[in-house]
């Protein structure tokens, strides 16, 4: 069974139709990349699969691990394996990111049927995954993301996977405003979490990306629907192209 | 000695008797449930302060203290002339406490005075009154705990610390009184030469509260007078301060933070009065209130009058709701929404509580904010 089914799904945001039919099946462990010009709908695609209630899904469905995931509040999909790296995430000055990832970790751990992680063990596993993500341990102490450059923002959301360990993770433009080296270390940190147990949807607009993280399927957004699908060399033939032919094919 | 300002107090109350709204300092607050209560209320049967021991403090009750001191300090700042509530406290309180940190001395345990009420059936209204003598070059700690269960009472306190030159004093006063109490508190401060004082008014209880804040600065002095009210239900909490820079070269900063809940109601009214010699003051007065409810209401208001033209004083307002990227951003790391909620109003209130020296005080206060929360919401 796949873990993903999304069906002819349509959604609006402030009454204008974003999404106009997606059809998309993502199977266990797999890596597949959305691409697509900016406004095509790739950020809303990944908003309404996070459950944000700024979006209306308007038509269609869509099946996680055969359960209806729109009936699902944000903090249930979370807890059911789905974790999204925000293209911005949120500063939350007063809340410590360490706190902050404990009551995360334990609200998914008693969903699981688990006992709280004690202290111990628990920042044992947020020091290793620090590691991997090259990041500095003070940042654990400081709020949640507050006075955080760019990069560090987007680490600590791929540290936070690295926490979670989600089931489905959904990288929303993770490479937007990443220099080469930083660029370099959240896809390896991302890499590093690949693994039979875990899917991803890897939201981007440029190619480049996908040269450190390279997906099994490459889709093709424009206008709010898939117009094309493929292997990792697609990506490849977007770079020479660019996406004008891709828009000419829709309005064709 | 105290007979003769009671009776100036009686004779002050009788001619001015309780504000009403038309009053300008009271124009938000009615007092009419408490003037009701105060006409048929008891005594209630033990005195409401319990007074605790502290190695290095003097501490008596105010009718065994040294008479000189009483005399030169027992109700010359809290204003009877000016004030209702401080003339009902000075005209009938019971007994008081007395507490002498003396010369040089650094008092590490912290002056926990509890303060409990009750009534059962019948209303009860009782008048604590602290006189607080820090001599100068002297460090304390003064925690001032007012709790409370029954039926509807009144509490009014009136609490005058007097600090001399070079002290260092941090107070508390953290009011976590019974569901149907009113409570109205003045915490009278005058300070000496470069002391730096600390107050922390920590409101939780009580259905009609109004707190006042003054203090009376000289040269050199630092004050700071930060607050936490979290209004739930028909609460009714108001906090009024007042900072007279009477000297130069001092400085203020207040931070008041507020959190409310159903059909509570809070009022901020903040006064700074920098006089003509305060020249080279500094004043920093900042209100921020988090409004959880379409039917809370807050009313803030600075009251700045600035008499000297060298001086920075600075004011600010906020009134807002909790950010829905934070707490969605929250949610989908699977905090639920109650959790998140309650995440991001403890964040909002963080850099009051982190200003809490005393680390069980600081757990209990995380305490009352979680448990109070929580209770809103079931």
């Amino acid at each position: 069974m796949s873990l993903l089914e999304i069906k002819n799904l349509h959604a609006n945001v402030a009454g204008r139709e974003i999404l106009k039919g997606i059809d998309l099946v993502i199977g266990a462990g797999e890596v597949h990349a959305i691409m697509g010009p900016n406004g095509s709908g790739k950020s809303t695609l990944a908003q309404v699969l996070s459950g944000r209630d700024l979006y209306q899904v308007t038509g269609g469905e869509v099946l996680y691990d055969g359960k209806d995931l729109l009936e699902m509040s944000p903090e249930d999909r979370a807890r059911e394996g789905i974790f999204m790296a925000f293209q911005y995430p949120v500063e939350i000055p007063g809340v410590s990111n360490l706190y902050f990832l404990k009551a995360a970790l334990n609200a998914i751990r008693k969903h699981q049927g688990l006992a709280d992680l004690d202290a111990m063990d628990f920042l044992a596993l947020v020091k290793e995954r620090m590691a991997l993500m090259e990041m500095d341990q003070s940042l654990l102490n400081r709020a949640v993301n507050t006075g955080f450059s760019g990069g560090e923002k987007k680490r600590n959301e791929i540290f936070q996977m690295a926490v979670l360990q989600p089931k489905l993770a959904i990288l929303d433009e993770t490479d937007s405003g990443l220099d080469i080296d930083a660029l370099k270390t959240v896809a390896a940190g991302v890499n590093a979490l690949r693994g039979p147990e875990r899917a991803m949807i890897v939201v981007t607009h440029y190619q480049r990306l996908l040269n450190y993280i390279v997906p099994d399927y490459v889709h093709v957004l424009a206008e709010g629907r898939i117009v094309k699908s493929g292997g990792k060399e697609l990506a490849l033939e977007l770079e020479e192209s660019g996406y004008v032919g891709i828009e000419g094919l829709v309005s064709a | 000695m105290i007979d003769q300002i009671r009776e100036e107090a009686r004779q002050r109350f009788r001619e001015i008797g309780f504000p009403t709204t038309h009053d300008e300092d009271w124009r938000f607050t009615s007092v009419t449930p408490i003037s009701r209560l105060v006409a048929q209320a008891l005594s209630p049967a033990a005195p409401a302060l319990l007074p605790a021991q502290v190695r290095g403090v003097e501490i008596s009750k105010l009718s065994d203290a040294p008479p000189d001191l009483i005399e030169a300090h027992l109700a010359r700042y809290a204003s009877y002339q000016a004030n209702a509530f401080v003339a009902l406290n000075t005209a009938n309180f019971q007994d008081g406490l007395f507490i002498r940190i003396p010369k040089g001395a650094v008092i590490e345990e912290p002056i926990e005075l509890a303060i409990p009420s009750s009534a059962n059936g019948h209303p009860t209204a009782s008048h604590p009154r602290i006189l607080i003598v820090a001599e100068p070059d002297s460090q304390a700690t003064i925690i001032e705990t007012y709790t409370g269960h029954g039926s509807a009472y009144f509490t009014n306190p009136v609490t005058e610390i007097v600090a001399g030159d070079h002290a260092v004093i941090d107070h508390y006063k953290l009011q976590t009184e019974g569901a149907h109490a009113f409570h109205v508190s003045t915490l009278q401060i005058q300070l000496g030469r470069d002391t730096n004082f600390r107050s922390h008014a920590l409101s939780f209880g009580g259905a009609l509260v109004r707190n006042d804040v003054n203090a009376v600065l000289s040269q050199g002095c630092e004050c700071t007078l930060n607050g936490l009210y979290l209004a739930a239900g028909d609460q009714h909490i108001d906090n009024h301060t007042s900072i007279d820079h009477a000297k130069p070269h001092a400085a203020s900063h207040e931070l008041y933070k507020g959190i409310l809940e159903g059909h509570s109601r809070a009022v901020f009214n903040g006064k700074i009065l920098v006089r003509k010699d305060a020249q080279k003051t500094d004043a920093k007065q900042t209100n921020k209130n988090l409004v959880l409810s379409e039917d809370a209401v807050i009313d803030t208001k600075p009251e700045l009058q600035i008499l000297a033209d060298d001086v920075r004083c600075t004011h600010g307002a906020t009134i807002g709701q909790l950010d829905p990227e934070a707490l969605f951003y929250l949610q989908s790391r699977g905090i639920g929404l109650a959790d998140a909620r309650n995440l991001l109003i403890l964040a909002f209130a963080r850099d009051i509580v982190d200003r809490i020296k005393v680390a069980p005080l600081r757990e209990q206060l995380e305490r009352i904010l979680l448990e109070k929360l929580h209770a809103v919401r079931n």
